[in-house]
């Protein structure tokens, strides 16, 4: 295949399904690799500092799709300090100089300034799609500069993104010879909206198939776009309670009627019960369904609607459903594949409404469940049991029972056989997340079976360094790997270095690994970055005694080829 | 002072199992059932060094409760618990939409309430003005708040405080209270149960009273 012209070679890889595979083709020999990277149009690069944005830029001129992601996953739990990194600008930049023909950048928990989305907006005529998630550092002024300049843009997508507010004016600054949009998503812009400027918007859209507006947004107006958006796929409703007036509720109920190609509806902001059911008539074609955000709905009001979602494949709920109303999901939903029960009430921590009871329910009623984020107030190993044999094709299970170190609700025994006969009837497991009471015994059974496990993510538990060794032993694909509060310290740090150059990152803490321990693994593997966080101490205090066993709070180690980088703020040491 | 607040009392014997100690387990209380674990203990390995930094910002803890606990940590049961940083593991920006969902909610209702024909079912409380009166047992006279004025338990736990403590300094120890609430169907209920619109909209009237009058409404947990 070598003598092949480089036309056929380059054509046998555009083939290639995966980013790995491509990685993979292009180790073969140098011609391989010169073919593969000239014809690369999509990068993925998973932690932002594994690499200089210059290389990859350099590396793959013809960019068209540049995926990255910043901070680590616990900081979308406030475990991350603020200012730590996570900086877009230099990867705008680069590409500005090096890749214009850039037409997709999605970024998810990096931070990015007004000034790099104007950067964004005016450097590459050909920018047709910007995906933000979790994001921060920009403005309403940003999406202005967007709006103006891109010409082509197709997709504008804002998930839950924190962004400053000043003003409703962005929206206004699609030119009129912009009617490209085909998906738009502004659901976390905070403030208020234009809604003559939305509805010209939509107006010159048609082929808007997916449109999320915020919560400023009334049903009058929503009830008229929708006279526009025949062809709508997905819907992120605005604000559903206002003053209720009948008429434009049946306005509304009116215009749904229309778009007979809607599948997935969301927001649903402040909704009142009694608005629900101008949604019913949608109910039996959707597909996905986003209640997550809505406090308001009770479990009648919630069953009420899902038990007329009969198709539907991907439900996000709050707790308020309880077993009871899981129990309704399990007898009407029978496609459902993906289920997020979120918690309602952060404050009085540890209650919830539901339990193991409405997960066992799901499991029998739901066959193709394959993946799962669960809030509950307790579970049982039993349960755990029963749901692995119901479920073996999960990919993605996560729970967590409120209260750390809950053990199981019956016996009090730990929940490690529950866990153990997830890891191993469930054959495909991607990601785990696990919580309750839990000994190194789990983490035995995840090393054993969890072979295809990429992600790991552990609260509170464990007992020695033998939980987290069995873990770097045995998962072979992990890649990343997250822990807080659990007794693991230099033992299982140390234990097997060499595996962190196999992962993407390795996140710890509140553990009991100690500064000289990190030193130690720094030392020893100059690939990896060793960055850590004493913001409570304050770096004076760890130059004073270098070496000493103080604990490490906060640990965030990955590989890279760019070396120590330049941005990092001064609570964050780089060994 | 060491006032401990009856709320946080009611709510730390509810949910005495929830609370993460400054110190190691195995010094807690007996009279806590939960707790026995069936292996050794996972040793917690932060140090009471540990502060809430940023959780004072936004998790429940009042800073003068935080201090007051540090000392009981040791000696007694603490009242309060202490709050974690980032649990449970839910995004800012769900916790952010909550919050601007509970306070348009009460301004939604200030607005049905002045609007004569009101076809909600929830708030009704609020229809007839949301203030609901607060008795306390012992003292002389009762009082009254505005359930639409907070925006979660930890405002209004922290109203009742206000209110109650300095004027019943130094007698009845306040930790031997619950807080109670009588809902729409005339039923004594825990406060801290549901979520904060559910139970602004079915409050009628709160009563603070005597932990051993509301051992009856101990909670499912068992």
């Amino acid at each position: 295949m070598i003598y092949f012209p480089e036309e056929v070679v380059e054509h046998i890889f555009s083939f290639l399904p995966s980013h790995s595979d491509r990685n993979t083709v292009s180790l073969v020999c140098k011609v391989w690799y010169e073919i593969e990277r000239l014809s690369r149009r999509a990068v993925f690069v998973g932690n932002c500092y594994a690499v200089r944005p210059e290389r990859v830029v350099r590396r793959f001129p013809k960019l068209c799709v540049l995926t990255v992601k910043g901070k680590p996953h616990f900081a979308d739990f406030n475990l991350v300090p603020p200012d730590w990194g996570g900086y877009a600008a230099p990867w705008i930049e680069a590409a500005a100089r090096g890749c214009v023909g850039l037409e997709e950048l999605r970024m998810k928990r990096m931070v990015v300034s007004d000034e790099s989305l104007e950067l964004l907006a005016r450097s590459f005529p050909r920018f047709k799609a910007l995906v933000l998630i979790s994001c921060e550092g920009f403005s309403t002024e940003g999406l202005a500069d967007i709006a103006s300049h891109c010409k082509l843009l197709r997709e504008l997508d804002l998930q839950e993104n924190d962004v400053e507010d000043r003003g409703p004016r962005w929206l206004s600054c699609f030119p009129d010879s912009c009617t490209s949009l085909v998906s738009l998503n502004f659901a976390c812009i905070k403030g208020e909206v234009d809604s003559a400027s939305l509805e010209r918007l939509v107006a010159k859209s048609p082929n808007l198939r997916s449109l999320r507006l915020n919560r400023a947004v009334t049903v009058d107006t929503l009830s008229k776009i929708l006279m526009r958006t025949p062809n709508l796929e997905d819907l992120g409703t605005g604000n559903f309670t206002n003053e209720f007036q009948t008429e434009s509720y049946l306005r509304l109920t009116n215009a749904l009627e229309k778009c007979k190609m809607l599948k997935s509806l969301s927001g649903f902001w402040d909704a009142s019960p009694v608005c629900v059911p101008f949604i019913y008539p949608l109910c039996h074609q959707l597909t996905g369904l986003n209640l997550s955000y809505t406090p308001t709905l009770d479990y009648s009001d919630l069953t009420r609607m899902i038990s007329r979602c009969v198709k539907l494949q991907r439900l996000w709920v709050l707790d308020c459903i309880s077993d009871k109303g899981l129990q309704v999901v399990a007898s009407s939903c029978k496609d459902l594949q993906e289920l997020r029960v979120f918690p309602s009430d952060f404050y009085v921590a540890g209650y919830s409404a539901v339990t193991e009871e409405g997960l066992v329910a799901i499991s029998s009623g739901c066959p193709k469940l394959s993946s799962l984020l669960y809030f509950c107030h307790q579970m049982t190993n039993d349960a755990l049991i029963t749901i692995a044999k119901n479920c073996p094709n999960f990919i993605r299970f996560r729970l967590c029972i409120l209260e750390p170190r809950k053990p199981d609700a019956m016996t009090n025994q730990p929940l490690d056989e529950g866990f153990g006969a997830i890891v191993r009837e469930c054959k495909g497991l991607r990601r785990l997340s696990i919580s309750g009471l839990l000994t190194d015994k789990v983490f035995m059974y995840i090393g054993k079976y969890a072979k295809h496990l990429e992600m790991l993510s552990i609260a509170f538990a464990g007992d020695s360094d033998d939980g987290m060794m069995h873990v770097l032993n045995g998962c072979k694909n992990l890649r990343k790997l997250e822990i807080r509060d659990s007794p693991f310290g230099d033992g299982a740090l140390l234990g097997n270095v060499a595996k962190y150059e196999t992962m993407r990152s390795l996140w710890m803490s509140s553990c009991n690994v100690t500064l000289k321990g990190c030193e130690i693994l720094a030392s020893k593997m100059p690939m990896l970055n060793v960055e850590i966080m004493n913001e409570l101490d304050g770096s004076s205090e760890m130059e004073e005694n270098p070496g000493d066993f103080s604990k490490v709070e906060k640990l965030y180690v990955y590989r890279t080829t760019a070396g120590t980088r330049g941005d990092a703020p001064n609570f964050v040491k780089i060994l | 002072m060491e006032a401990t607040v009856a709320y946080a009392k009611a709510e730390a014997e509810n949910l005495m199992a929830t609370e993460l100690r400054l110190g190691l387990p195995g010094t807690a209380d007996d009279d806590q059932t939960q707790t026995t674990k069936a292996t050794t203990p996972p040793s917690t390995p932060r140090g009471k060094k540990r502060t809430t930094t940023f959780d004072a910002v936004e998790e429940t803890t009042v800073a003068e409760e935080a201090n007051n606990n540090k000392r009981d940590v040791e000696a007694a049961p603490p009242v309060a618990k202490a709050q974690v940083v980032g649990w449970p593991p839910v995004r800012s920006y769900r916790k952010s939409c909550f919050q601007q969902a509970s306070s348009k909610q009460s301004k939604a209702t200030k607005e049905e309430a002045a609007t004569p024909a009101s076809n909600t079912t929830t708030s009704t409380t609020a229809a007839n003005g949301s203030f609901v009166k607060v008795s306390m047992d012992g003292a002389p006279y009762l009082r009254k708040v505005d359930l639409r004025m907070y925006k979660g338990y930890r405002e209004l736990r922290e109203a009742l405080e206000a209110m109650f403590v300095s004027s019943n300094n130094g007698s009845a120890n306040l930790s031997e209270f619950a807080v109670t609430y009588e809902d729409k169907d005339g039923d004594l209920m825990l406060v801290g149960d549901v979520p904060f619109e559910m139970f602004a909209s079915t409050c009628k009237k709160l009563r603070i009273m005597k932990r051993s009058e509301a051992t009856g409404l101990g909670s499912a947990r068992q």
